[in-house]
């Protein structure tokens, strides 16, 4: 499992002038590269502080340090706007004060450029986690409602942009009069947030975000996560119900949609239906992938893993999933791997580093990345996320080497 | 503190897992964080490893710091050793844990396994990832070898190790091949090869060779020199890449092993001096090269670039400072001035400003000579999945030496292809913009090339600019830059296309 910094990798190319500084060490940089699949951004909007000996060792001044180094990136890309400075290991046990720094920074660039701090450490966080530390950090920058605004939606969650132009058309034929997505594709475009602000979840992994903005008045809506046609309509539907929309207007809207995903499941229903399923933990987004999979799909569960169990956030999910299902919180790699050679499941979803082994031991898998990395939210993106687990399983029946 | 936006080499850690995912029955227990386990992907997915790296990893949180991070790193070791049964252990700290200062080597040793058990000290805000291999590698040598002369194999045939090929590195698999048929050829015997492969007990069967044969002396160096001074093994250092480096290298073993060199010099599989020699390389000549590796495979490029194909090299350098001296006599050698940085934003400036023909370097610079349309070929780590080739495709040796002629000059323009775009420059279907015509539209890179600004004060006349985009795109490159340079010297402020031929006279001295 990958610590939080790997979020960097998806959030840099949403927030389109944003930059992020890892302060941390050489491991950081090459985790980072490393979960990037290497080089493959031309010129991507992150980097890594690393420090050396002398910063350890008190020779150098850790915040003039930190000051050299971003006027460095300053002078190379003097059109990031916001500057993420996003703590690692290293940095939190020698208790460096980013959101000092930060402060600090903030004032000395004011107003080009505004400066925020997060921590993504491995000791802290673990993969999508970096992404809820992100925007619970992030939240604090909105703006407020003023008093009596009238009540609008907010969309919580990285999406990429085409699922986010889909959703924004849905909200709006049903008739939900402002909908604001977070984070913006620019980070002037803040959405304003209050006690007017109802916000759907797109992801299920945004604890603190979640804890966040309801501090500032903002009210959840609970509901299951909008992947596959059951997902999606939930979502949409728990929106609706938010602001008194007449269901059946609803349905109208919705349906095409689904009627769309349902077809497109169907091929990939004959190839997954009745096989069994082992999920490894990783992303947080096992639970709502075991639900699609086991109700849309009729997949057989066997074990769902996930790094942490929001059992709040999650509540509609688990209801979902049927009675008898193992879930497991947290990560005991040996142990999973002996349960999972066990129970030889025909599909294992599972992290880059467990895919090619298990391969090797004639299991089927599917690594888990691609799941963060690929538009898989919505209805015209069921079918593409059915198809993530049906390749490989009819990759296996048409290999005959 | 350093920015960096790509790094060449991991932390030193990294290093470590090389040697024991090479090994066999050696485990590495490292204190270290759940994220730092990232690294096992490096193995299975880069290398497409069948087996999870033999680690295991602590992973403490934040909520065990100055608690109990000690008592799990000792129950993690002992869970390892039950699980795994290894032969050896090697113990460390990743850069986190180094800030906690648990001592791993003082928990493992408390714990009383009954198997060697090495702790490793690779100071994570110093070091890096090749020195870590190289310590790793020495100190299980150190410790399992031993230091008392072991009782050798009675007198025969001349016996010696192979030392440096490990995991993840570049082409190691397939050179151990073709040097060991090297040596099957000469009568030499073949000991122990390690750390590739290797177990505890190999380790301990060193000292019963002649001499060390050191393949990649980035990972292998400190352990033979030890070796050396300590059981009195002679070091091949000469590195078989390319034809004359393989013959010297033969050269070098004939000698120390007191047999016939003849034995393995005229192999008829070496195709490259041929293929190099025939009409239809000429085109190769002077092909202006820049090369940027690890230092041993950089300097052997040059050798190969200069010596065997007939390239100018215009750029040598290497991201591993611990050989920079090397580096530095090679280059000026050719009359250059070495680039040792790990800076790959300096690495990206260099190759900009000296606008190659062709760039030989790591996976880093194959990405910077995409953006620059310049043709690149890799020649060592760091390398990506595509670096793991499934052919046999070695560097070392005489078959070494034909993968490199075809791998350097497959990305080229062909000669002829080469005349007929200087010819017909505008023909629209014949387009010079689309790359080599061999390469298919896939070669044509997708993003423009960042054009090198124009020193100040000097601008292009619209029918010198139309001129200037006549000539080829692989010179073009160079010809702008030469003749902006030659405008700027003379204080000319508007470039003809009288100035851009006075120019190509010039440079043409
Ligand atoms: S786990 Fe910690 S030290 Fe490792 S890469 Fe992540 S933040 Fe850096």
């Amino acid at each position: 499992m990958f610590c939080g910094l790997t979020g960097i990798v998806w959030l840099h190319r949403k927030i389109q002038d944003a930059f992020f500084l890892v302060v941390g060490s050489r491991t950081c940089a090459h985790l980072i590269q490393s979960a990037a699949g290497v080089m493959v951004f031309a010129e991507p909007r992150f980097a890594t502080a690393i420090m050396e000996e002398r910063d350890l060792a008190g020779l150098a001044d850790a915040n003039d340090e930190l000051d050299r180094v971003v006027d460095e990136l300053l002078a190379r890309r003097p059109d990031i706007r916001m500057l993420f400075l996003v703590g690692s290991c290293p940095s939190e046990v020698i208790k460096l004060d980013l959101s000092r720094a930060a402060q600090r920074l903030s004032k000395k660039h004011a107003p080009a450029l505004r400066v925020i701090n997060y921590s993504g450490s491995g000791i802290e966080t673990t993969f999508t986690q970096g992404e809820d530390a992100c925007l619970a950090a992030l939240v604090p920058e909105a703006p407020s409602n003023p008093a009596g605004a009238p009540a609008s939606l907010l969309v919580v969650g990285t999406l990429p942009d085409i699922v986010e132009d889909q959703f924004r058309r849905l909200l709006g034929e049903i008739g939900i009069p402002k909908v604001d997505f977070f984070p913006p594709r620019r980070s002037g475009d803040i959405p304003a947030i209050g006690p007017g602000t109802r916000f759907l979840l797109a992801q299920p992994f945004l604890g603190d975000t979640t804890l966040k903005l309801e501090d500032r008045g903002a009210v959840r809506i609970p509901a299951l996560f909008p992947f596959g046609a059951e997902g999606t309509t939930a979502w949409l539907t728990a929106a609706a119900e938010a602001w008194n929309i007449d269901p059946a207007h609803v349905q109208r809207v919705v349906a095409p949609g689904q009627e769309r995903a349902r077809r497109a499941l169907e091929r990939h229903r004959e190839t997954l239906a009745g096989k069994t399923l082992f999920l490894f933990p990783d992303s947080q987004l096992e639970p709502c992938l075991a639900r699609f999979l086991s109700r849309e799909l009729g997949m057989k569960l066997i074990e769902v893993g996930t790094p942490y169990l929001n059992k709040d956030l999650l509540s509609r999910e688990l209801e979902a999933l049927p009675d008898d299902v193992l879930i497991s919180e947290g990560q005991d790699v040996d142990r999973q791997l002996d349960r999972c050679r066990a129970a030889r499941p025909d599909m294992v979803v599972c992290g880059l580093g467990l895919a090619n082994p298990l391969e090797a031991e004639g299991l089927t898998t599917k690594w888990s990345i691609e799941l963060v990395f690929s538009p898989v939210h919505g209805f015209d993106q069921a079918a593409d996320l059915a198809g993530l687990f049906a390749r490989p399983l009819r990759r296996q029946t048409m290999l005959k080497v | 503190m350093k920015l960096t936006v790509w790094t060449y080499e991991g932390p030193p850690h990294v290093g470590a897992m090389r040697i024991a995912t090479a090994m066999k029955g050696v485990h590495y227990v490292l204190h270290a964080p759940q994220g730092d386990t990232y690294a096992d992907l490096l193995f299975t997915m880069i290398e497409r490893r069948n087996h999870r790296p033999p680690v295991t990893y602590t992973t403490f949180q934040a909520r065990d710091l100055g608690g109990d991070t000690a008592d799990l790193f000792k129950a993690a070791a002992r869970d390892a050793y039950d699980r795994f049964k290894p032969d050896a252990m090697i113990v460390g700290a990743s850069c986190t844990a180094e800030l906690i200062q648990d001592d791993p080597g003082g928990l493992a040793k408390a714990i009383g396994l009954p198997i060697p058990v090495l702790p490793l000290d690779l100071p994570s805000y110093q070091k890096k990832e090749s020195w870590g291999a190289a310590e790793t590698f020495y100190q299980l040598v150190r410790a399992l070898a031993g230091s008392s002369p072991v009782p050798r194999t009675p007198a025969g045939r001349p016996r010696c190790n192979i030392l440096g090929p490990t995991a993840l590195g570049f082409r190691h698999r397939d050179d151990l091949i073709e040097v060991k048929r090297l040596l099957r050829r000469l009568g030499v015997d073949v000991n122990v090869t390690a750390p590739l492969d290797a177990t505890a007990d190999d380790l301990r069967r060193l000292p019963d060779a002649d001499f060390n044969v050191v393949l990649y002396p980035e990972i292998a160096g400190v352990a033979a020199g030890w070796l050396e001074r300590t059981h009195g093994q002679p070091t091949i250092k000469t590195l078989p890449i390319g034809v004359g480096a393989t013959r010297e290298f033969i050269a070098e073993v004939a000698a120390l092993a007191g047999v016939d060199p003849a034995l393995a010099m005229d192999d008829c599989g070496s195709r490259s001096p041929w293929w190099s020699r025939s009409v239809d390389s000429t085109y190769l000549t002077g092909k202006r090269v820049f090369i940027f590796g690890d230092a041993s495979h950089a300097i052997a490029a040059a050798r190969v670039a200069s010596e065997e194909l007939g390239f100018e090299v215009v750029g040598l350098g290497a991201y591993n400072r611990e050989f920079a001296r090397d580096v530095r006599a090679a280059a000026e050698r050719l009359g250059l001035t070495a680039l040792i940085t790990d800076d790959y934003l300096e690495v990206e400036r260099a190759i900009a400003d000296l606008q190659p023909e062709l760039v030989l370097g790591t996976q880093m610079e194959r990405h910077i000579a995409k953006r620059l349309r310049i043709p690149c070929a890799v020649i060592s780590a760091p390398s990506h999945v595509q670096d793991f080739p499934a052919r046999f495709s070695p560097q070392m040796g005489f078959e070494g030496a034909n993968v490199i002629f075809d791998t350097w000059v497959h990305p080229l323009v062909m000669g002829l292809e080469e005349h007929l775009l200087s010819m017909f420059r505008d023909d629209f279907e014949f387009n010079d913009e689309a790359g080599p015509s061999h390469l298919g539209h896939g070669a044509a890179p997708s993003a423009p090339a960042p054009a090198a600004a124009a020193p100040a004060g000097v601008t292009w006349a619209h029918d010198a600019q139309a001129e200037l985009n006549k000539i080829p795109f692989f010179v073009r490159g160079k010809a702008r830059r030469n003749t902006e340079a030659f405008a700027a010297e003379r204080g000319i402020a508007t470039i003809q296309i009288e100035t851009l031929y006075d120019a190509r006279s010039h440079f043409a001295r």
